[in-house]
């Protein structure tokens, strides 16, 4: 639905302060987060509270990284993303291109299986996921961060089964007529159609799990293995006074994702529109 | 013969594409949701062994857990506060920002800022914006610019359910916002014409094209959203959690029911009973996914 032309409108102004509105809701808590975290305490204690800051500091962040090992967080959390996030391009459209392309036995049922997790929340196999890697001795271990999630690729085998459906079956049979074996004919022909797919399942997961807090709360208790969203959500429950640092910790926790996101937003909100996939 | 054995040799390889997330998948989605079925019906914790008790844990739940009623209360409070704001003002927004206007994309890219950032990064900022006495910004341009009191939000037992409900309103706005200008591009250009000839005007057309036409999106945003707040864990945890030190606040004013959950499991190491408190609320959850399909085969033809 269109109002207006060209012509400045009454319409057009609303419209307009309305969106400005929006944006500035959206935006303050960021720029709140951002400007406390680089206020000395006595400024963030001031009254009342102030939008800019006198005396800019980096004492909040010479703090944080006093008491925690931050680095090590990061180091933790960039490793399971992308150990996750390789698994899943390629475990997945290996996946889908034989769940579109092959016949074989089972291969509907076992398809229309993968789909149904789609509906399991993670509350219902929490438990068992949690004293089953707790009896493999996986607690406080990369192992017990990163395999268990594997389990989870339903999504990303359905989006690379519904674009490889769409490649033409003769494309891949002259691949097979000029003597490709399947794994040639996969690395050959299929993925270079599908690199949008990869990349659009890539951030994806790539968001998903550096803001995963739930698995990792689980299974981790040992200090040098938290993630960051684990280290945040504990830092948040020791601090009570302190909100520079938290605050230092929450920019820490939100600039990588907020990065990957201004670059790669047109796949981002192109992917969401187009498959209801949440981030 | 040959052709046999060439059918077969193409099905290893078949089956070899999928074993991997295959036996991942066994292992870790689905073997664990059986056994938490089977779990649900015994008494477990840590120091000892599981005990068959039947449908105990079921009846407990539903006949006498006060603070599983609370929970659940407090669940319905939440859903029918944040979906209906969040799905009324997304649609409010994706319209606007449908029409003939400058910055599109900014406007978007803003809007979905807080869909990827962290929810815990997020309840963070918000614990913050809500801080109690003079010191919250929230407070202090807000609540007492209109002539109250300062309130102790998330120390209160009134406030603590209502300040994670606006943050949550926040948080997913943006992404219902892609979803609804998603549906909006689908509505023909030229039945806005057609009305614009007829001399219709904004409202009317909001009225009655975009609303009409748009159902099926609404209907799919509202369940989604249904389902995914009735299943709200990581704000309560992070903005509870940290204030008062006990998962769901205050006399677990903002206790809701995957919270409970975790509390019962991973707090007061109760297996067999958070188990069946997972079916309790996965039956929940079903029921909502069944509804969805329902509305969604009955799309409106245009």
């Amino acid at each position: 639905m269109v109002v207006g032309g060209k012509r400045f409108s009454v319409t057009m102004m609303v419209i307009y302060i309305a969106l400005a509105l929006a944006t500035f809701t959206m935006l303050l808590p960021y720029y709140w987060m951002v400007i406390t975290s680089i206020k000395p305490q006595e400024e963030i204690q001031t009254y009342p509270p102030k939008f800019y800051v006198e005396k800019p500091t980096i004492q909040p962040y010479k703090e944080l990284l006093a008491l925690i090992p931050m680095g090590r967080y990061i180091i933790n959390s960039v490793f399971i993303c992308i150990c996750i996030v390789i698994f899943n391009i390629f475990a997945c459209s290996l996946a889908g291109y034989a769940f579109a392309k092959h016949k074989f036995f089972g291969k509907n049922a076992v398809f229309l299986l993968f789909l149904s997790s789609l509906m399991i929340p993670w509350q219902v196999n929490i438990i068992p996921s949690f004293l089953m890697i707790s009896s493999f001795g996986w607690l406080n271990t990369f192992k017990g961060l990163i395999i268990p999630t594997l389990g989870w690729s339903a999504f990303g085998i359905f989006l690379n089964r519904q674009f490889i459906y769409s490649i033409p079956d003769d494309l891949i049979d002259a691949a097979r007529i000029d003597g490709c074996n399947e794994l040639q004919i996969y690395w050959n022909v299929i993925l270079p159609l599908i690199k949008p797919v990869m990349a659009t399942l890539a951030i994806f997961t790539f968001i998903q799990q550096w803001n995963n807090l739930v698995w990792p709360l689980v299974i981790i208790s040992e200090r040098s293995m938290k993630t960051v969203p684990v280290a945040l959500a504990v830092l948040s429950s020791q601090t009570s006074s302190n909100f520079g640092m938290l605050m230092a910790a929450a920019v820490i926790a939100t600039t990588p994702v907020l990065i990957v996101f201004l670059l790669f937003q047109k796949y981002i909100i192109k992917g969401i529109a187009l498959t209801g996939l949440k981030g | 013969m040959t052709f046999v054995w060439e059918e077969l040799k193409k099905k290893k390889i078949s089956y070899l594409f999928i074993i991997v997330p295959f036996l991942l998948f066994a292992v870790f989605v689905i073997f664990p949701v059986i056994a938490s079925f089977f779990l649900s019906f015994t008494d477990y914790n840590v120091f000892s062994a599981p005990k068959f008790v039947g449908f105990d844990n079921y009846k407990k739940i539903i006949f006498e857990d006060t603070r599983f009623r609370k929970a659940m209360l407090n669940t319905i409070i939440y859903v029918v506060g944040v979906v209906p704001i969040g799905v009324v003002l997304a649609v409010v927004l994706a319209v606007l920002i449908d029409q003939k206007i400058r910055f599109k994309n900014f406007f978007k890219c803003v809007l979905f800022l807080p869909t990827v950032t962290s929810i815990v990064a997020s309840s963070v900022m918000w614990r913050w914006l809500f801080a109690g006495e003079k010191y919250g910004l929230i407070n202090y341009y807000i609540v007492m610019k209109l002539g109250f009191k300062p309130i102790d939000w998330l120390m209160s037992t009134t406030w603590t359910l209502p300040a994670i409900m606006i943050m949550s309103v926040w948080s997913g706005l943006g992404y219902n916002v892609i979803l609804f200008s998603a549906g909006l591009q689908t509505i023909p250009f030229t039945m806005y014409e057609a009305a614009e000839v007829d001399g219709a005007g904004f409202w009317h057309k909001f009225r009655h094209i975009t609303i009409p036409l748009l159902k099926p999106t609404i209907v799919f945003v509202t369940i989604m959203s249904c389902i995914f707040s009735f299943q709200v864990f990581e704000q309560i945890y992070v903005m509870t959690g940290a204030t008062s030190g006990q998962i769901g606040g205050v006399l677990d004013c903002a206790l809701v029911g995957v919270p409970y959950l975790y509390d019962m499991a991973f707090n007061k190491y109760q297996y067999g009973y958070a188990s069946a408190l997972a079916y309790v609320l996965f039956f929940f959850v079903l029921l909502l996914t069944v509804i969805n399909q329902k509305f969604v085969q009955s799309k409106v033809e245009y």
